[in-house]
């Protein structure tokens, strides 16, 4: 509705503009006299064009101050992050500092133009240069930017620093056109070996289970689980194009790249069952997005993050089990030496150490150029 | 006044000489033609044709956007397969678009439209020369844009689509054509486009930056430019170091795609296999393009600027402010754009110490664009404003410049670019600063040099309507982009459905369509006015904005060599307007200081014993007849 307002009276900007127009071809025609430079210069539409710069900026001024109020609800969404908090703030520091500047610069172009328009007999004031002038404008940007500048690489020193020692590692690798989480699992807090060459439909993370930290590693691939107040970890990394994790609430935004995994951590400070209570949305949830064009799913790789105390998470742990475990048949490939750690993996109904023959071979591949994710 | 004397004999004596001449084939005049005007021309219609689909193809993604429920059935004519069964828009398709519509505006249009037209049009008409320093390139240049320009219009009607991994191209995504039908043959011709776009952009800097720095007029110092000049010498200067780097970037990835090299590939699992590619980094790439994709910005926006400074300073009639303080914040821009790249890569996991070095140095380019802006401003003050359409554009310029320019300030910011990457609130910053700005560069051009042009008036009040609807347009559409962006909507999405964070907004999607259909609709205005004009437009006076610059002491129609006679000579800079005690509010660059004792400052005096010294300067032999 409100938008129907906004189009109507620019329906009816459109159709004064027209009327002002018309009225300036009838005064001209009154007028009669031919329309050298002189006349022109001094004839109504300049006039008009001087007075429409007045009018845009005052309506201009009202109309965007009066949307950015109105639009203002859906900003910036609540940041669940100290980081985000933090960044949020010095936004709309900056925002304040710009839109200072926007105002009075504006200002003064449109009121200038209405001010000095071509009067008859009048002379510009032939002002070619003001030194001082010149050196104040130059001099006071650049504090400011300094200041900007300043504070804005101190955030970003301290959310690009190394993550914290007990910082929960969780893996998040991108395809077309969904995101798959990797746990480190219960036993051991290491993400095991991967490597792109032993992916296959089931394996579809290529985890190699000759390192034995794979073993008990667990895979989701509809939604993740973190818990709350403690430092995450996201191990980023892309199989097939380029994608980016994007965690709005989180102020969270990482490419994954093909080849050169990357990483930020960051610790998220209200539970999902937190935030449904401070937005009065029951049914909020947290959301991972894509922000890097990568192909025609791009718009819908959304996956939820749930934020849980520790003891709802450590619950929820717990109850997946290790991708070993729900896909014995890979068990063959683990090497013999290591057969004996991995025999705990086996499903309990399975018969323990499977025949190495009945399972997917694949010789000769991965060892050479497994990457460590420790 | 002695010039419009001079003129008037000029022309007659140009008339006279017509019939020495012999008359070129119609296609060397007006097809293979080696002459800048006509050159200049060609790139201006070529420039409007591609902005027209340029525009159109932004429509069509905007219907997607602000009607995300619309059936498209009535647009099955004219894209077929690309309307889907359900009668909605093809999700590659819409990738497609939002690729093609950004590759169209930037290079087609922005690069080769603005600069090719007014650099070609205006550096030999503005520095006292004959032509460019090389004709035969010049028609080169242009021949080779339009090849290129061919190939990247067929891509538009292949089967697989053109291509639709956005305009920045990222592998590996534009790599594999098993990631997206766009990046088969669609890429290809994309790329072989862009490499032979290169080659026509390097012809044309070169010939700009020879023709500025060899053939002035005597007495034209690099110190009594005017600013169009010196910005069209910067951006030839950025485009000749850029660009080349841009061409291997593009070579590299065609030897990604058909070779089998790995510069951009690693460790890939698609449609079921593991590709044998290692080592390569897709960020090298990134590198690659935006060594030339930031210096392309001011490529766009210089020549723009330029054309801003001479126009608002004849219509203010006043002199621009800090003339020396224009030419080092350009020169200070332009050196700038070499070194804030990779303030696009802030989060795509390259070392975060780089990335505060690269924040340092973007934020650095606020303060020459902020002098900019404030020059500008002061330059009206006090002024005697004349709002031709030309000049109503030009401040419209200024305003884009700083409204989008400020966002700036934010995504140069690191830590604030976490959040904002990506979203609309870049899209919002750049089609303000950039794109807006640059397209009003361009219409501020065409309604000011129409008259040199054609020798024809466009109707002055058809321009101030196409400027307000415009002007206002421009602004329904960006503005409310911010808000989008502020709250994280993310760029080249189909549809936000499919998340509740992005739900919101519809009705704010609905409102920007209709103002971008609306703002498109409005340039109709111009279309008309422009065709209609070069035919039927009022016959335009030999200087009719009463400016000091050389152009307007050529004959109405410029023959080939531009001066009938000998070139003028040039005492001053171009920017003495409503001098202190001069008769008239302008004095022309070619009127010496002994003409006009009345008005000159003292130090100016001094400069008269020189002038025997500039006429006695004969640099190249083509000065005392056109040949």
């Amino acid at each position: 509705m409100v938008y129907l307002v906004g189009l109507l009276s620019l329906v009816f900007l459109v159709l004064a503009i027209l009327v002002l127009t018309r009225l300036t071809s009838v005064l001209k025609g009154v007028n009669g006299d031919t329309p050298t430079q002189e006349s022109e210069g001094a004839s109504v539409s300049n006039r008009v064009n001087g007075l429409l710069f007045l009018v845009f900026f005052v309506v201009g001024a009202g109309a965007a101050a009066w949307s950015f109020i109105h639009a203002s609800q859906f900003f910036l969404p609540e940041a669940s992050s100290p980081h985000g908090r933090h960044t949020d703030n010095l936004f709309w520091l900056t925002m304040s500092v710009i839109t200072i500047a926007f105002v009075v610069t504006n200002a003064l172009l449109f009121y200038f133009a209405f001010k000095y328009q071509y009067r008859k007999n009048h002379k510009a004031t032939y002002y070619p240069e003001n030194h001082k002038l010149e050196l104040i404008w130059t001099v006071i940007p650049a504090v400011v930017m300094a200041l900007l500048v300043f504070t804005g690489w101190r955030a970003w020193r301290d959310i690009t620093k190394e993550a914290p020692e007990n910082a929960l590692a969780i893996e998040i690798v991108g395809k077309q056109f969904n995101w798959e989480m990797r746990y480190p699992g219960v036993d051991n807090d290491k993400l095991g070996n991967y490597n792109y060459k032993l992916i296959d439909a089931a394996n579809s993370l290529g985890i190699d289970l000759e390192d034995e930290s794979s073993f008990d590693d667990v895979t989701v691939s509809n939604e993740m689980h973190i818990p709350v107040n403690r430092p995450v970890l996201l191990k980023i990394r892309a199989k097939d194009v380029l994608h980016s994790v994007f965690i709005p609430h989180m102020r969270v935004k990482m490419d994954a790249v093909p080849g050169m995994p990357t990483r930020f951590w960051f610790v998220a400070d209200k539970t999902t069952e937190q935030m449904r209570n401070e937005t009065g949305n029951q049914n909020f949830k947290y959301e991972i997005a894509c922000t890097e064009v990568c192909g025609q799913g791009h718009f819908s790789m959304r996956t939820t993050l749930i934020v849980e105390d520790e003891d709802s998470y450590n619950k929820w742990m717990a109850e997946q089990k290790p991708w070993l475990t729900k896909n014995p048949e890979y068990l063959a490939r683990v090497p013999e030496k290591l057969k004996a750690k991995a025999a705990k993996y086996a499903p309990a109904d399975a018969a323990a150490p499977a025949d190495s023959t009945a399972a997917p071979v694949e010789e000769g591949v991965g060892a050479t150029t497994s990457a460590s994710l420790r | 006044m002695a010039t419009v004397e001079t003129n008037a004999a000029s022309s007659a004596v140009h008339v006279e000489e017509h019939d020495h001449h012999e008359e070129l084939s119609f296609l060397r005049k007006y097809v293979f033609s080696e002459d800048h005007k006509t050159i200049a021309k060609q790139y201006m219609f070529s420039g409007i044709f591609w902005a027209i689909i340029g525009a159109s193809l932004s429509v069509l993604f905007r219907l997607q956007l602000g009607f995300p429920n619309m059936t498209l059935e009535w647009l099955r004519p004219i894209l077929g397969g690309w309307i889907d069964e359900s009668g909605k828009l093809d999700k590659e398709f819409y990738l497609a678009l939002v690729t093609m519509h950004g590759t169209i505006m930037v290079f087609f249009v922005l690069t080769a439209g603005l600069s090719g037209t007014f650099s070609n049009f205006l550096i030999p008409l503005q520095v006292g020369a004959r032509d460019m320093a090389s004709g035969f390139l010049n028609m080169l240049s242009y021949w080779f844009f339009f090849l290129s320009s061919v190939l990247m219009f067929s891509s538009l009607f292949i089967e697989t689509g053109p291509a639709s991994g956005g305009w920045v191209i990222y592998p590996p995504l534009s790599a594999l054509p098993q990631a997206m039908s766009g990046s088969g043959l669609g890429m290809t011709l994309w790329l072989m486009s862009m490499a032979i776009f290169i080659v026509s952009q390097l012809l044309g800097g070169i010939n700009y930056i020879t023709t500025v720095i060899n053939l002035r007029t005597r007495g034209m110092s690099f110190s009594k430019m005017p600013l169009t000049i010196w910005a069209f010498l910067l951006t030839a200067i950025l485009g000749l170091i850029s660009f080349p780097v841009l061409l291997s970037a593009a070579l590299l990835l065609i030897f990604d795609r058909s070779m089998g090299t790995s510069f951009y590939l690693s460790e890939i699992y698609i449609g079921g296999e593991a590709l044998p590619n290692i080592g390569g980094s897709p960020i090298l790439f990134q590198h690659l393009f935006w060594f030339l994709g930031h210096p392309e910005v001011y490529i766009v926006l210089l020549p723009a600027l330029g054309i801003t400074s001479e126009i608002i300073a004849t219509n203010a009639r006043k002199p621009i402010f800090g003339y020396r303080a224009m030419i080092a914040s350009m020169i200070g821009i332009a050196f700038l754009a070499f070194i804030v790249w990779a303030h696009h890569m802030f989060v795509t996991g390259m070392n975060p110490f780089l990335g505060s070095i690269f924040m340092f140095l973007t934020l650095i380019i606020a303060v020459p664009s902020a002098v900019k802006a404030f020059n500008y401003i002061t330059t009206l003050w006090r002024g005697n404003i004349v709002f031709t359409p030309a000049m109503l554009f030009s401040i419209g310029l200024v305003s884009f410049f700083i409204s989008g320019g400020l966002t700036g300030i934010i995504l140069g910011n690191s830590a604030l670019d976490i959040q904002l990457h990506d979203t609309y609130f870049v899209v919002a910053h750049f089609h303000l600063v950039m794109g807006a700005a640059s397209a009003f560069g361009f219409l501020a051009g065409v309604y000011h040099w129409f008259p040199k042009f054609f020798g024809r008036m466009m109707n002055p009040t058809l321009g101030h309507i196409h400027f307000w609807l415009t002007f206002v347009g421009i602004y329904l559409v960006f503005f409310p982009l911010h808000y989008i962006g502020i709250a994280g909507f993310p760029r080249r999405y189909y549809s936000f459905t499919t998340y509740e964070a992005f739900r919101t907004f519809g009705d704010l999607n609905m409102f920007v369509s209709i103002a971008a259909i609306f703002t498109f609709t409005a340039q109709f205005i111009f279309l008309w006015n422009f065709f209609y004009s070069i035919f039927k437009g009022k016959k335009a006076a030999l200087n009719p904005w009463n400016s000091n610059t050389l152009e307007w002491t050529t004959p109405l129609h410029p023959g080939h060599g531009n001066w009938p006679g000998e070139i003028p000579a040039v005492y001053r800079w171009p920017y003495d307007y409503s001098k202190p005690g001069a008769t008239s509010d302008f004095i022309p660059q070619n009127v010496p200081y002994s003409q006009t004792p009345e008005s000159n400052l003292p130090h100016e005096n001094a400069l008269i014993a020189l002038e025997k010294e500039i006429e006695a300067q004969n640099y190249n032999d083509q000065f005392k007849q056109p040949h």
